[in-house]
């Protein structure tokens, strides 16, 4: 029947292309899915490639392969940073019709394309069927929800809001202890800048600033402020957000020359190697710390660095979750469907977490696997008292026109470093977004 | 090279494309007459040695890089020789690209063998026993070889998925040899316009078909023709990323995009011995076509004038 | 002209033909080309599909409203075209694909001519010196961007890497700059691996054009008391415009489509935005189909400007030779 189709297309094609006529439809898709019981494979797209995060794949993996002895698990992780390469890549495959069986995605807005482009299936059924309701926290799941059904299967919990420094450094520059609001940073940085000949704030390529972006808007607006810039129709062109984006603008003076040139792990490797002060990333940069040669840097947790809240943000948690999805048209359904039922497991779970450097989705986790910073995040996220707010860059806000309009803008600040250009930016991206 | 062959009003690609019936490609360098003193020899021998320092930079940092134990290649160590040699870098870059070197080879190797015969037959045609309208026809041919492959990806990854060939090798292979078209057919054309007619017209009186005159008279002399299009599109489709990185998937992909994909910006923390171990492994088959077939690379280059 | 041409000419000259006559002498004329037209004719369908067609499809995308994947097609009236001018990354990515042609263009043609018009008259080593010119046109983009990602490192002295260290250490330190992270100039530093790819191409080029001058010309003009600098500026140079205007057609339309060299060197950050990583950004990060295929018809338009004139010129000037 394909075939059929494919052949009506390709005549009508040529025939337009032939003689130039001017009436063309444009590419129809015919979702060649359904239902298929196919478990001799399983593709599973992420961008867990690197330290750590490869590790937790691997060791989720032999657990899918203990628990599925006939099907073949291949591994199509594509590196990047945040997974910007990634998500390309599967753009391009999800519009050619190649999907993966499984695809990792940030929890949250980032899957609305997918979902609206009818590329992925709801998983409500997979839900029901294996009782994971009860077992994911309720504001993950309302984050995970489209209009009712319930699109991926949440693995694990990142924070974004961690500020990683070198106490050496601190000490050389005469700052007692980790700065802990806006104007308290930038005094650090200040007395880092004139005390000492480190660098006041390693910083990467453009996308760390647009994770550093986000922490300053939630250190200056605090949580509420924070989570108010992505409702519908939210104002970003308030004196707050100014006043924020100023500060953002000053922060900026501190980092580093050679910044696009470096990636996260670059600029986060400069703290432990005592080369620069301070450093905001996620907390997958701990797994990077403290791993061994050659993945890890094999660092020691308060010798080597410290971690605090970003400036300003404690009793917040920013939070953001990698999950796997079920594509349309998935050659390996039936593998897929195992590969989530790993995914969501407490044991697949606390497998892959301790390694990623990340703590489970699951509230049921074995808490004494989380040691160090994880035992901290563990704790943190699940108290009561803790605040959330969703982390933009990484896909829990902002879809993905708003997405790379807010990273255009952020380039845009890189270049010109006019701080009004930005918020003009950002407003016009709010507007566009079509959120 | 000291043959003329067109007088200087002559388009340069038809003038530099009578070079590929010479020995020399570019000019052996036969010492002409009229050279320089001495010490003007000296000193442009200086200047050439110097740019010669010069291209090689890049290629020195990436061998001393490749062959350091991971602790010792690092950026800040770039000029400096490995103080101990090692080959871990190589190993893991084989390992890493060998799935990627497969794919180029069959994709590399299949669309050059057919880009070349389809290169053959349409420049027989259109320089030996032309239609009305083959000059609108090549006209039209050689304009495809400068669009930009961005102005077509986006129709061309829905027509390929409709013929079910996307992220396939098969798919990769079909749009190389389609937009190797244009090239192929310039270079084959530019060889056989030197082709005296009179040999076509001796065969045709004889009675021989197209066909008969193109296998009887045409094809025993189109050996150096098919050497530059081969060599020519194996080049440019190993070292394509473009088509690849929008047609292809995991299953396809050249080696380019797996290189890109663990080393490219953006990527993790790189093992940087494994990154320039895997730059030069990537490099490696067109480096060799053309120390080796050097001659005739310089020919397709020089036939290839109209294309970059 | 070929025979087949004399033969359509013969044919049509003379006096005048009979019914009869015309139609057997169509008929006999086709029978002659028509073989050729067919042989050729899978070649012109996949160009006419591939190119034409899809160039086709490409503007109906660039024309309609779809903004997003599920959209319809529609139809916009070229709105696209006026509105991506007020797109804030747009502007920067024209100015930033002018500058680096500005510099690769003149670039890689002043050293290629340079570097044949050193070797012109035979050098020892002539062989070796073009192989060492030459190799990194063998050599893809996101191969050497891998190591001109460390070269090009603008650090400051006490963490320098690349050339910035190379300069410290030979105690040129003021020639260290921030390379392609300038955030005016970024573009031009940004031209350097292209010109260190395609300097040799251009230097072949003219090398082969220096020789094509025939070696009497620049006799007779030594014979008439001509300096050597002078056979150059008045017999040598004059011969090699057409070289340099391939040059220069060829070189222009690569870098009006620079892609590779960047996504290797920089990704798709602003600093080094370009019109092909635009139509990457759109189709891929914004999901963005029209805007894309927008950006890749001015693509076109850029290269159709600079190539159409000169290919008609080429073919025509051929023909009535």
């Amino acid at each position: 029947m394909r075939v059929r189709a494919f052949r009506r297309r390709w005549t009508v094609f040529a025939a337009v292309a032939m003689t130039g006529a001017l009436a063309l439809s444009g590419c129809g898709g015919d979702d060649g899915g359904g239902s298929n019981d196919d478990k001799s494979e399983v593709e599973v797209f992420s961008w867990w490639t690197g330290p750590g995060e490869a590790d937790g794949l691997k060791a989720m993996q032999a657990d899918f392969e203990k628990k599925n002895p006939g099907t073949k698990f291949v591994n199509a992780a594509i590196a990047g940073g945040s997974g910007t390469q990634a998500k390309a890549v599967l753009a391009s495959r999800l519009q050619n019709r190649k999907p993966p069986d499984s695809f990792q995605g940030h929890a949250g807005a980032e899957l609305l394309d997918y979902i609206k482009a009818g590329q992925i299936e709801p998983l409500d059924d997979f839900y029901q069927e294996n009782n994971l309701k009860s077992v994911y926290p309720q504001q993950l799941l309302d984050q995970i929800t489209y209009q009712g059904h319930i699109y991926s299967v949440p693995v694990n919990i990142h924070r974004s809001n961690v500020l990683w420094y070198n106490p050496g450094i601190l000490e050389d520059a005469g700052i007692d202890g980790p700065p802990k609001s806006i104007p308290e940073f930038i005094t650090a940085l200040k007395a880092v800048k004139s005390k000492t000949k480190k660098v006041p704030l390693s910083l990467g390529a453009q996308w760390t600033a647009d994770h550093l972006l986000e922490n300053v808007l939630l250190g200056s607006l605090g949580t509420d402020g924070y989570n108010a810039l992505w409702k519908p129709g939210a104002d970003w062109s308030t004196p707050a957000v100014t006043k924020a984006l100023n500060d953002f603008g000053e922060i900026m003076k501190y980092t580093t020359l050679e910044a696009a040139s470096t990636d996260w792990q670059g600029a986060a490797k400069a703290v432990v190697d005592g080369k620069a002060a301070f450093n905001i990333m996620g907390d997958w940069a701990y797994g990077y710390f403290i791993g061994d040669a050659p993945n890890g840097l094999g660092k020691k947790l308060d010798t080597d660095f410290k971690f605090a809240p970003a400036p300003g943000t404690e009793g917040t948690y920013m939070w953001l979750s990698d999950s796997f999805t079920l594509p349309k048209g998935a050659p390996h359904r039936a593998g897929a469907t195992a590969w989530l039922k790993e995914v969501s497991s407490k044991e697949g779970q606390d497998l892959f977490n301790p390694k990623k450097g990340s703590i489970p989705a699951r509230k049921d986790a074995d808490k004494s696997l989380y040691t160090g910073y994880l035992q901290t995040a563990f704790e943190e996220w699940n108290n009561p008292q803790t605040k959330l707010a969703g982390s933009f860059w990484h896909g829990v806000n902002a879809n993905n026109k708003w997405h790379t309009d807010i990273d255009t803008a952020i380039g845009l600040f890189l270049q010109n470093r006019d701080v009004a250009k930005l918020q003009q930016g950002l407003v016009t991206a709010a507007k566009n977004s079509g959120q | 090279m000291t043959r003329v062959e067109a007088p200087p009003a002559a388009p340069a690609w038809r003038r530099l494309a009578g070079g590929l019936r010479g020995r020399g490609g570019g000019g052996a360098g036969t010492s002409a007459p009229g050279r320089s003193s001495r010490a003007v020899q000296a000193v442009k021998l200086a200047v050439l040695l110097a740019f010669v320092l010069l291209f090689l930079i890049p290629v020195y940092v990436l061998i001393v890089t490749s062959f350091k134990p991971l602790a010792e290649a690092d950026p800040s160590s770039a000029w400096s020789l490995p103080s101990n040699w090692s080959t871990s870098g190589w190993s893991t870059a084989w390992d890493a690209l060998k799935p990627g070197l497969e794919n180029s080879v069959k994709i590399a190797v299949t669309g050059s063998v057919i880009s070349a015969v389809l290169g053959s037959m349409n420049g027989y045609v259109l320089s030996k026993w032309r239609f009305p309208g083959a000059d609108v026809v090549f006209t039209l041919f050689l304009f495809g070889m400068f669009i930009p492959y961005q102005a077509v990806m986006i129709p061309l990854a829905g027509l390929l998925t409709d013929m079910e060939l996307a992220g396939t090798i098969r798919g990769l292979v079909l749009a190389h040899v389609v937009y190797g078209i244009p090239i192929c057919t310039l270079i084959f054309r530019n060889y056989y316009v030197t082709i005296p007619d009179e040999l076509i017209e001796a065969s045709r009186v004889d009675g021989a078909g197209m066909l008969r005159t193109y296998w009887s008279v045409v094809l025993p002399v189109s050996a150096p023709a098919f050497a530059v299009t081969l060599i020519w599109q194996f080049t440019s489709m190993w070292n394509d990323f473009l088509f690849a990185v929008f047609l292809g998937a995991p299953d396809s992909w050249p080696v380019t995009v797996m290189l890109n994909n663990t080393a490219g910006s953006g990527a993790v923390a790189v093992q940087y011995n494994q990154q320039m171990a895997e730059a030069l492994l990537a490099s490696l088959p067109t480096l060799l076509v053309y120390l080796l077939l050097g001659r005739f690379f310089m020919r397709g280059l020089m036939a290839g004038a109209l294309k970059g | 002209m070929t025979a087949s041409d004399e033969g359509l000419k013969a044919a049509g000259a003379g006096r005048r033909e009979t019914p009869e006559e015309h139609r057997s002498s169509l008929l006999r004329r086709s029978r002659k080309w028509l073989p050729g037209l067919l042989l050729v004719s899978p070649s012109i369908a996949a160009i006419g599909l591939f190119v034409y067609g899809l160039l086709f499809w490409n503007t109906r995308v660039a024309l309609s409203g779809k903004h997003d994947e599920v959209s319809e097609y529609g139809f916009d009236k070229g709105r696209n075209f006026v509105d991506l001018w007020s797109q804030p990354s747009w502007p920067g990515a024209v100015k930033h694909a002018l500058l680096f042609t500005a510099v690769f263009v003149v670039g890689a043609l002043a050293l290629g001519a340079f570097l044949a018009f050193l070797m012109d008259k035979g050098i020892r080593a002539e062989a070796g010196f073009r192989v060492v010119y030459l190799f990194p046109m063998a050599v893809s983009f996101i191969a050497s961007g891998v190591v001109w990602r460390w070269l090009m490192n603008p650090a400051p002295p006490q963490r320098a890497v690349g050339f910035n260290q190379l300069f410290d250490k030979l105690h040129l330190g003021f020639l260290s700059n921030s390379w392609w992270q300038h955030p005016d100039w970024g573009m031009a530093a940004m031209a350097l691996p292209a010109i260190w790819q395609m300097s040799g191409y251009v230097m072949a080029l003219y090398l082969a054009g220096f020789r094509s001058v025939p070696e009497e010309l620049r006799e007779a003009a030594r014979v008439d008391g001509a300096s050597e600098w002078k056979v150059y500026r008045y017999v040598v140079f004059p011969q090699l415009r057409p070289v340099t205007l391939s040059a220069l057609i060829i070189l222009g339309h690569i870098s009006l489509k620079v892609f590779d060299l960047i996504m290797a060197i920089a990704g798709k950050q602003i600093i080094t935005y370009v019109p092909a990583i635009a139509t990457y950004v759109e189709i891929f990060d914004r999901h963005d189909p029209a805007n894309g295929a927008t950006i890749a018809t001015y693509m076109l338009v850029a290269v159709a400007v600079l190539v159409i004139p000169y290919l008609v010129w080429s073919v025509r000037s051929e023909r009535t030779r």
